[in-house]
């Protein structure tokens, strides 16, 4: 390591204040910081010395995510390759001239050429997204002056997993770029945001680009033109079309994630993994989660109990609300992001409550959207701030009357 | 019939947000929504006058301006509905004028509270487009007070999200060319995706 140490204290004047490289500071300063422990250190209170900074922070949240991204790789083609194998035809695009090239078959038992056609989908995307986040995130450093902060590889970790596996490419660059600098950057950067980053752009997405958002097509990557048996809806669209399509459809199918969907929320077990991750570390709020769990099953229950002739989504029971769609996974890594949700304990569980609530209720009264885990968190995102303010407002009376002044 | 009135407020509550779905009110909704406790009391003044305004507009509307209605006093082919703009708004301008001395003299303590929120609101959009919207759309006596305090509790909880919002914001390190009315203009658009949420409920 010292001539390495040398190399980096003989370039390091370049970037420093009066250097020539000074405008590229930020990047300097990454690259360091990653390669060695600065030699920082706080003169004037206050000196916290905790082990949990921000950079372990977002790694630990990546960790977390690793089960829901591996299995987003195999998911992809096994829906992909089960697709083709009941009738559908290969997209027509260059992965599978790629794919045929390689002179690689079709068949869904095998798992390595699962995970080899997922790959070919999810990859193209997460390097899409860690470009554009990558770009906007140091010339975002490079312009304001701050150092490059790790946020943004969380946030493109998140992305591409609630994406669709056949969304463009170019649109996927746009989105992220929205999502940083409309989520973020025009708040002063990571922790000044009241919205999550990622939902941000997904959110641009899904409303700028709704054909391939939205709608049955997207979720597999496969061509089904001409196939009269297989529709390639997610199983939320089917359940919302017809009475009695959840009946057909196995429960630990979806719990375990073989079903069609955005690329890494389909597995409601590897979102609990990370749940785990999140929880044990305490990254995660447990009154984010207990309050979305409770939400959720107050308001399906009592959808359950009013019932409607005419549409299916009020019958559609809790244990299925919590496997189906994007829920699990946008309450484990999304509900719980620390910046955007309630700062307060008490704040936490009525923003959980809020999302829970509402996304049953977009999913089942509003016929436009199908899913609504997106809207409601983000809904409840603006409404975060708020709730802080009335639990603190809260506090001060009370210790106003404790005190009796 | 209960049901019907209820959809009706949820819808001008949520779905059509007079803040966040149709950008109504903008010029009080951005300039007073830098404090909580002030947004509050610029919300509960606008619901009230939203409540007590458009039933009142309805009236005005069915009796004297819309086309036709002055059948009761023989002028049935009388066209009035050029006036409707001067007249709404001067209703508008008349009742909270009225409300404003009638709660300094009775209410000393809500006149207090809302101060100089009353006659603000006299020349807020919001209040004037839900009266037109009620015009537009026929709606009965009934519907006009259910619709004016639906669309007031929205405008409200829209203000009061925002300026919890702004009190977040308020200390960040915001680019320079970004600094106050612009950041506050991003956050109201980012606001209305969320409000989208509600955007396509048929009720």
């Amino acid at each position: 390591m010292k001539p390495l140490l040398d190399l980096h204290d003989k370039v390091a004047p370049l970037f420093e204040k009066g250097g020539k490289l000074e405008k590229l500071y930020p990047l300097w300063e990454a690259h360091d910081t990653a390669m060695f422990t600065p030699s920082d250190v706080t003169r004037t209170a206050p000196h916290v010395r905790d082990g949990l900074d921000n950079k372990r922070l977002m790694i630990t949240v990546v960790v977390a995510l690793v089960p829901c991204i591996l299995f987003a790789l195999y998911n992809t083609g096994y829906q992909a390759l089960s697709a083709i194998a009941q009738g559908a035809a290969p997209l027509d695009d260059w992965r599978m001239a790629l794919w045929q090239l390689a002179g690689m078959g079709y068949d869904a038992t095998h798992p390595v050429h699962c995970v080899m056609f997922g790959a070919l989908y999810f990859l193209p995307v997460l390097a899409t997204v860690f470009a554009a986040g990558a770009l906007v995130e140091v010339g975002g450093a490079i312009m304001r002056g701050h150092e490059v902060n790790e946020g943004f590889l969380v946030t493109g970790m998140l992305l591409p997993l609630t994406l669709p596996p056949t969304i463009p490419l170019w649109m996927v660059g746009l989105g992220m770029a929205f999502g940083l600098i409309f989520g973020k950057e025009i708040f002063g950067g990571v922790g000044m945001n009241f919205l999550n980053p990622a939902l941000t752009a997904r959110a641009f997405l899904f409303f700028a680009y709704p054909a391939f958002m939205s709608g049955d097509t997207p979720w597999i990557a496969a061509n089904f033109a001409g196939v009269d048996s297989f529709t390639g809806a997610t199983w939320l669209a089917q359940a919302a079309a017809n009475h009695g399509a959840l009946e057909a459809a196995s429960w630990s199918d979806a719990f375990y994630g073989f079903e069609a969907g955005s690329m890494g929320e389909t597995s409601a077990f590897c979102a609990l993994l990370g749940l785990a991750v999140l929880l044990v570390t305490r990254i995660g709020s447990w009154q984010t989660v207990s309050g979305v769990v409770v939400g959720t099953f107050v308001i399906s229950f009592l959808l359950n109990s009013v019932d409607s002739a005419t549409n299916p989504m009020f019958a559609v029971p809790f244990h299925w609300h919590v496997v189906l769609g994007g829920w699990m996974f946008g309450m484990v890594f999304m509900a719980t992001d620390p910046v955007s949700s309630a700062f307060t304990g008490k704040g936490r569980f009525w923003y959980g409550l809020g999302i829970g609530s509402l996304v049953v209720l977009i999913r089942v009264v509003n016929p436009a959207y199908p899913e609504g885990m997106m809207l409601a968190i983000l809904f409840m995102n603006m409404f975060a701030p708020l709730i802080d303010h009335f639990v603190v407002r809260a506090n001060i009376n009370r210790r106003l009357a404790r005190v009796g002044a | 019939m209960l049901e019907h009135y209820l959809s009706l407020a949820m819808k001008a509550t949520f779905v059509e947000n007079m803040a966040l779905a149709y950008f109504l009110g903008m010029c009080s909704f951005l300039a007073v929504s830098r404090k909580v406790e002030t947004a509050i009391g610029l919300g509960i003044a606008v619901i009230f006058v939203l409540t007590v305004t458009t039933p009142l507009n309805q009236l005005l509307y069915v009796t004297l301006l819309k086309p036709g209605s002055l059948a009761w006093l023989g002028l049935g082919d009388v066209d009035l509905s050029f006036l409707s703009f001067l007249t709404l708004i001067g209703t508008i301008a008349a009742t909270v004028q009225i409300v404003e001395m009638t709660l300094d003299r009775y209410v000393p303590a809500l006149y207090n509270a809302l101060g100089v929120f009353l006659p603000l609101i006299a020349v807020n959009c919001a209040i004037l487009g839900a009266s037109l919207f009620m015009a537009e759309r026929d709606y009965t006596l009934g519907e006009a007070t259910v619709f004016g305090l639906g669309s007031g509790i929205g405008w409200a909880l829209a203000i009061v999200a925002l300026a919890a919002v702004r009190e977040k914001l308020k200390y960040n390190n915001v680019p320079e060319p970004l600094r106050g009315l612009g950041l506050t203009f991003m956050v109201v658009g980012l606001m209305s995706v969320g409000f989208m949420a509600f955007s396509g409920i048929q009720l």
